[in-house]
């Protein structure tokens, strides 16, 4: 048992251990409704199918975005019959695992352990390769079993490698073999949308939390004017 | 109202506790910044408390239900999430108040005779939160949850015959598990909270015996005026009263700072790994436990020479536990004849700087890989630590001193 667990530890290590890879920076920004609104409809399009962020309601996510309820129910649940249902995924965990060899993650605090960086990295890092199974692969997240979902958008890109000093194979460019519908910049946009969306995702309670403590300071500020007055005043005596 | 107080009086001395704890405590009138703390450290036990008791009422110990109650409390329930990051910074908050109020002890020498109670009860309390934040980091369930348990109990598998049934008697089970989980509950919201209060009490029991320490270190109780009351003495109530809410206000900014804008606080306060459920299955790429631990466990890997008897992980425990064992003996070890710094020559000055520079260097490399120029870095730092205090029945004698006033400056 033991040796097995060890095993099976240093299995799972690389997964983890692929990090340090560049990552692009991304304006993150939960003021922009508009935004988080236009990455709520990427989510519910692309990445609800297959993975759940079943943590999320649908009406917090409407009130807080502020889109109407009737707009939700009719436009983004795909996989809930209440608007108070959580964001499951319709795709069975066991078909799921059977048809990429890995359930697919749940999303709703992916932004915090992975970062809003490396998640806007990822979805701009997607290339076509004839070895993958899913016919996709990964420049941040080499033999990533997901594949491309959004290739429709940003198009079919090759991947082209060079040997660096040390002779290993190392990412140089992309090469466009079949445009999507956006343009690079376009998608870039797209990309950063769906990334504050999935912020926002992360952790519903910053949209109050931000705006609350400007309050929160405002009133310890005042407080402490009083109360340094009044140590003041019973200080004055004592020398 | 008299008539009341009167009353409770014939039954219960009311009066008499608060004029000797508060309205006729005497205390130096002299307090700087670094006597904040103490009542900073009440302040924030308080909090824990109350914050604790609200996240108990919607959390649930079960392995299959940590992590989602977790994220129901930061998600559904109202004012959930503000409870369970005041708890969770709470604890990073509390220790920064705790290790100011031991360096304040440090600096103007409050456990040297007759304070040497107040030191052992307080170290005691220093342990216990230890272990009390230890096992409060399991209960969110996260993947740095679980590794960071994995590793610091299987650390008492190092204890030679017995190490192997020990950790699997801590643990109730083969692994990190449901039954760790609900133990280290059980333990978190009652035993050692309970433990914590009743050291709080005999803490300040002891101190109000002894009367506090200041910045000269000298007794105000030596200088009484014609009435018996000390001569440099307040009463704590309300001069220090009124002071110190003008502390917790200031406090409670820096707080609520971190609370409302930077709860994860770059990752020193809210892990990132433990944003993934724990997963016994995935290592963390390098487990790092919380900042507070940081100089003990760098001293743990510091010890790495494996013709030790009985092997380097066995001392590495041993000097990891010795480490936090030195600074009971404070008060015996320290030779010099006056207590505060003020007064004090410059070897002792110099050789707290390099503890403290030791002390952060150590808790800054726990976060690192250990290895390379870390490794070397951290046993040079583990050296300095140690050498600090066994040292310092020498170089204290040695050290030259500034006479001491009789009144406080």
């Amino acid at each position: 048992m033991k040796k097995l667990f060890l095993l099976l530890t240093l299995v799972s290590m690389p997964v983890f251990a692929s990090s340090g890879a560049h990552l692009d920076e991304v304006d993150i920004d939960m003021s922009d409704t508009a935004s988080l609104q236009r990455g709520a409809g990427l989510f519910v399009n692309y990445c609800l199918s297959c993975h759940s962020a079943a943590f999320m309601r649908y009406n917090r996510m409407a009130a807080d975005l502020q889109i109407p309820e009737d707009v939700v129910e009719d436009n983004m649940m795909f996989t809930a019959d209440r608007i108070g249902g959580l964001m499951k995924t319709t795709m069975p965990a066991k078909d799921a695992k059977k048809w990429f060899g890995k359930t697919p993650p749940d999303l709703s605090l992916i932004a915090r352990s992975r970062g809003p960086e490396w998640i806007y990295t990822y979805m701009r890092s997607f290339y076509l390769d004839d070895n993958s199974p899913s016919g996709w692969n990964n420049v941040l997240f080499e033999k990533v079993a997901m594949p491309h979902v959004m290739y429709s958008l940003q198009g079919a890109r090759h991947a082209v490698f060079k040997k660096d000093e040390h002779g290993r194979e190392v990412f140089d460019h992309y090469e466009m073999v079949k445009p999507g519908s956006l343009n690079e910049e376009e998608f870039d946009a797209a990309a950063r949308d769906l990334t504050n969306f999935m912020v926002y995702l992360a952790e519903p309670a910053q949209m109050v939390r931000y705006k609350l403590g400007v309050y929160v300071l405002i009133f310890l500020a005042i407080f402490f004017v009083f109360a340094y007055l009044l140590k003041k005043e019973y200080w004055k005596d004592v020398h | 109202m008299e008539k009341l107080m009167s009353w409770i009086d014939d039954r219960f001395p009311l009066t008499q506790v608060w004029e000797e704890h508060m309205a006729k405590y005497y205390a130096p009138k002299n307090f700087n910044f670094w006597y904040f703390f103490g009542s900073l450290a009440i302040l924030m036990l308080v909090m824990q408390i109350i914050t604790g008791i609200f996240l108990t009422m919607h959390y649930k110990p079960d392995a299959e239900l940590a992590f989602t109650s977790v994220e129901y409390i930061m998600r559904d329930v109202p004012w959930g999430w503000l409870m369970r990051y005041m708890h969770a910074i709470g604890a990073s908050m509390f220790f920064i108040v705790i290790y100011l109020h031991m360096f304040r002890a440090m600096i103007y020498g409050s456990y040297r005779a007759p304070r040497e109670l107040i030191w052992i009860f307080g170290m005691v309390i220093f342990i216990a939160l230890m272990a009390e934040s230890f096992m409060g980091y399991l209960l969110p369930w996260g993947n740095m949850s679980f590794w960071g348990a994995q590793v610091i109990i299987s650390l008492f598998g190092a204890i030679p015959y017995v190490g192997d049934g020990l950790v699997e008697w801590l643990r109730g089970d083969y692994v990190i598990s449901d039954a760790t989980l609900n133990r280290f509950f059980a333990f978190h919201v009652a035993a050692v909270p309970l433990v914590l209060v009743i050291l709080v009490f005999l803490h300040i029991v002891a101190l109000h015996k002894v009367g506090s320490n200041n910045p000269d270190g000298i007794e105000i109780k030596k200088n009484k005026g014609a009435d018996g009351i000390p001569l440099d003495g307040i009463p704590f109530h309300p001069y220090y009263t009124v002071k110190d809410i003008v502390g917790v206000i200031v406090f409670l900014m820096v707080f609520s700072a971190i609370v409302f804008f930077a709860p994860e606080l770059g990752g020193w306060f809210l892990e990132a790994d433990n944003f993934t459920p724990a997963d016994p299955l995935s290592t963390p790429s390098h487990i790092v436990p919380l900042w507070y631990f940081t100089p003990y466990y760098s001293i743990l890997r510091a010890v790495t020479w494996e013709w030790l008897p009985g092997g380097a992980k066995l001392w590495g425990v041993i000097a990891m536990f010795a480490s936090l064992i030195v600074l009971f003996f404070l008060p015996w070890l320290d030779r010099s004849p006056v207590k505060s710094i003020r007064y004090r020559g410059g070897i002792f000055k110099v050789a707290l700087t390099i503890f403290i520079l030791a002390f952060l260097g150590l808790g800054w490399l726990g976060t690192q890989p250990a290895e390379g120029l870390n490794l070397l870095l951290a046993q040079i730092g583990m050296f300095l630590y140690f050498g600090f205090f066994l040292l310092m029945p020498i170089y204290t004698s040695l050290d030259s001193t500034k006479p001491v006033p009789e009144r406080l400056t």
